[in-house]
């Protein structure tokens, strides 16, 4: 059976100066942004940021420096991350690009194609979607059904991606696809797109709280050429996997609703009633186990390891998390929220509201994750 | 001594450890502590093997384990439901030794002044007097190693147990918990300054049970996950349903967290007794406690409600360690009132440094 070890991560000792130079940073950059803006936690976009980022070397920090990157350990873009959300920094341009494209990149990508796209992510001005879920393809990947039938010179793609976050202002997507009949898991392969490619339409999807990040993406007949193949045709399905256990453990995962916590005491601020005391410290401890739990895992990333057990503990434990703040906050404070309240924490109790449910189902469900987490405990 | 070394130091006495509880326990012996009967010999095989030292440094005679090794003893104790007062004699000795005393002789536990337990200044010397709630083992232990404290510096004192009343009682999982009431003069020189007062006597007890609450847990979760893929119903194992499956990876994190809490609460324990990650650590392992019981006797059916069944003495331990040195309520409201106080853009700051 799987032990749960989550040893302790040392910070390194000059995460205590990054930390604050990363806070000095965020305090004349964003100093205007509202609460219900800083809300949006990891889902606010903003390039000119994103740039600024990457002058700062904050985008691709554990990168090799041939492509731009800082050879930084995974602990100090640990420190850079957690600052950044726990700000409400806009980080969605470039987030997608320096969490799992470029890290994926790098491990299957040609010399040409980390060459040519790696050094751009890096400054911060190369921005990625995800090429994953289907209309009928959402937690059974294997199920992708968008077709890339090999053709003199390349391959013509066909098929509809779906949930696809910021694909209306992304440069590339990584699309999976599929290259070969074979059962399921076999004959997938992933592409390098460029998103100007002819023959591609990107349609918004409008959320329940009406804003439009997702989108759907349609390929008609679009040609790529044959050096647009990332990693080894009919390995897709290995990719992917490599490329969700990045996507599982970091402090994205129990800090989305961050902003409603911090905004919760605010207004609470002197509250003598032991039961808001009782209801903040409980969720502070919480934070404070699961930041230890989060951190313990980059330790194994730089490590080496492959935590994908301990990542999958991390996102549900943090999915929970986030998802208790706003039923928790709304007990505490009298009031009804609404995005056009005046009142700060109103408004980002209703954005956080209407948000939540996003959190338990993006990057692997609920029940996904709680399926790997028992196949590791050996019951299936 | 080196990082390696110590490392390696961990890591031996851990597999000692690991080997001597599994020597001893057995469902009878367990059932005999519960019905009162100390396990005398488990006791002299466990502080023959310097388990009761590890806390002390080695130049005070003692075996000077880093605070992941002592944690690693707590925890595996906890994993095992080992009926001693072994975290409350490592305990002991720390104090004693901190305070500048001698160490303890045999079996020792440990209390804070408060409510109605007071050390006073009377004449040239002190006066214990009130009761000392819920001694962990007060009818084993020899002595007694109270924290005070005067004019907010700590003061330590030592006494038999002998020299106090007690009233015998338990907590749920039937280990002792007895009431010692006190009415003694001591000399000038019995009570010393000690680095520690009572808050930090009790963030030690809390940091403790929050280790072995992680301990329990790691037995709770692999109990639970064997019994699941053995036992058959309708034809299949009852790991191959996915209710009981998503049931289970509920209680593996819940398990995970307790760990984590474990680790602040070790780390804590080793620096400072700083009061964030350890009110942290008693909540959270408090939480995953509750939550982690629940499931695992579900998923054991009846089997598991039976006294003949070694779940009990875990999940009774669960109940009852989640409560003691303060439960969750206690731990959150004081911190709750901490970040309160701070304010909100003090928050993201006070977390980072927990």
């Amino acid at each position: 059976m799987h032990h749960f070890e989550f040893p302790p991560a040392q910070l390194p000792e000059d995460a205590q100066a990054l930390r604050a130079e990363v806070r000095a940073f965020l305090a004349e950059t964003i100093a205007t942004r509202t609460p219900l803006e800083r809300a949006q936690s990891w889902i606010g976009f903003d390039a000119d940021f994103s740039r600024r980022m990457g002058e700062r070397g904050w985008i691709a920090m554990t990168w090799p420096k041939a492509y731009g990157g800082h050879e930084r350990t995974a602990l100090h873009r640990y420190v850079v991350l957690e600052e950044m959300l726990a700000a409400g920094a806009p980080v969605a341009a470039h987030w997608i690009a320096d969490r799992q494209s470029g890290p994926t990149l790098l491990r299957y990508g040609s010399a040409a194609q980390r060459a040519d796209i790696l050094p751009r992510i890096a400054t911060g001005q190369c921005f990625f979607c995800i090429g994953m879920s289907e209309p009928g393809s959402g937690s059974d990947l294997a199920a992708a059904r968008t077709r890339a039938e090999p053709v003199e010179g390349g391959y013509r793609v066909s098929g509809t991606k779906l949930w696809t976050t910021y694909a209306h202002e992304a440069h590339y997507m990584i699309l999976l696809a599929r290259t070969a009949p074979g059962e399921r898991h076999e004959g997938l392969s992933q592409f390098l797109v460029d998103m100007k490619t002819p023959g591609i339409t990107v349609r918004p999807i409008v959320d329940i709280a009406g804003a439009h990040h997702f989108n759907e993406v349609h390929f008609e007949d679009v040609f790529l050429p044959a050096d647009s193949i990332l990693g080894n045709p009919g390995d897709g399905w290995k990719q992917v996997m490599g490329e969700l256990a990045f996507e599982r453990s970091g402090p994205e995962r129990f800090l989305s609703s961050f902003t409603l916590l911090k905004e919760l005491v605010r207004v609470l601020a002197d509250d003598p009633r032991e039961a808001a005391q009782e209801a903040v410290g409980r969720l502070v401890a919480h934070l404070i186990v699961l930041r230890r739990l989060s951190t313990s895992v980059a330790g194994m990333l730089q490590a080496g390891q492959d935590p994908q057990l301990d990542a999958a503990v991390v996102k549900d434990l943090g999915a929970l998390f986030e998802q208790e703040i706003p039923e928790i906050a709304r007990r505490l404070v009298s009031g009804e929220p609404s995005l056009a309240s005046t009142s700060s924490f109103l408004n980002v109790l209703a954005y956080t509201t209407l948000n939540a449910p996003s959190f338990s189902l993006r990057g692997g469900t609920r029940e996904i994750l709680r399926g790997i987490i028992a196949r590791g405990l050996g019951l299936r | 001594m080196d990082d390696q070394n110590t490392d390696d130091l961990n890591s031996l006495v851990a597999q000692t450890a690991s080997r001597l509880f599994g020597d001893h326990m057995t469902h009878a012996l367990s059932a005999a502590a519960e019905e009162g009967a100390f396990p005398a010999g488990f006791w002299t095989a466990a502080e023959e093997a310097g388990l009761t030292l590890a806390m002390v440094p080695e130049a005070a005679g003692g075996v000077g384990l880093g605070a992941e090794g002592c944690a690693a003893i707590i925890r595996l104790a906890g994993a095992h439901a080992v009926p001693l007062p072994l975290a409350e004699t490592m305990l002991a000795n720390r104090l004693l030794v901190a305070g500048g005393r001698e160490l303890g002789e045999g079996i020792l536990t440990f209390a804070a002044t408060s409510g109605s337990l007071s050390l006073r200044r009377e004449g040239a010397g002190w006066r214990l007097s009130g009761v000392a709630a819920r001694v962990p083992y007060g009818r084993n232990a020899q002595s007694l190693v109270v924290v005070g404290e005067e004019d907010g510096a700590g003061r330590l004192a030592c006494v038999p147990l002998s020299a106090g009343t007690l009233t015998p009682g338990e907590n749920i999982a039937r280990e002792p918990r007895d009431d010692v009431a006190f009415d003694l003069l001591l000399e000038a020189d019995a009570v010393t300054q000690s680095p520690f007062g009572p808050a930090e006597a009790e963030r030690m007890g809390a940091a403790v049970r929050a280790i072995a609450l992680a301990g329990a847990l790691d037995t709770v979760l692999e109990l639970t996950a064997t019994y699941v893929g053995e036992r058959v119903q309708f034809g299949r194992t009852l790991s191959k349903f996915q209710a009981v499956q998503q049931q289970v990876a509920i209680l593996a994190t819940q398990t995970a967290a307790a760990g984590g809490a474990a680790g602040l609460a070790a780390q804590a324990l080793g620096e400072g007794l700083a009061f964030a990650p350890i009110a942290a650590a008693k909540v959270r392992a408090g939480e995953a406690a509750g939550i982690a019981a629940g499931i695992a006797h579900q998923m054991h059916g009846a089997m598991g409600f039976s006294y003949e069944h070694q779940l009990h003495f875990l999940t009774k331990r669960l109940w009852a360690w989640r409560e003691e040195f303060g439960n969750e309520a206690v731990w959150s409201r004081r911190l709750g009132a901490d970040v309160l106080r701070r304010g909100a853009d003090d928050l993201w700051p006070f977390i980072a440094a927990a």
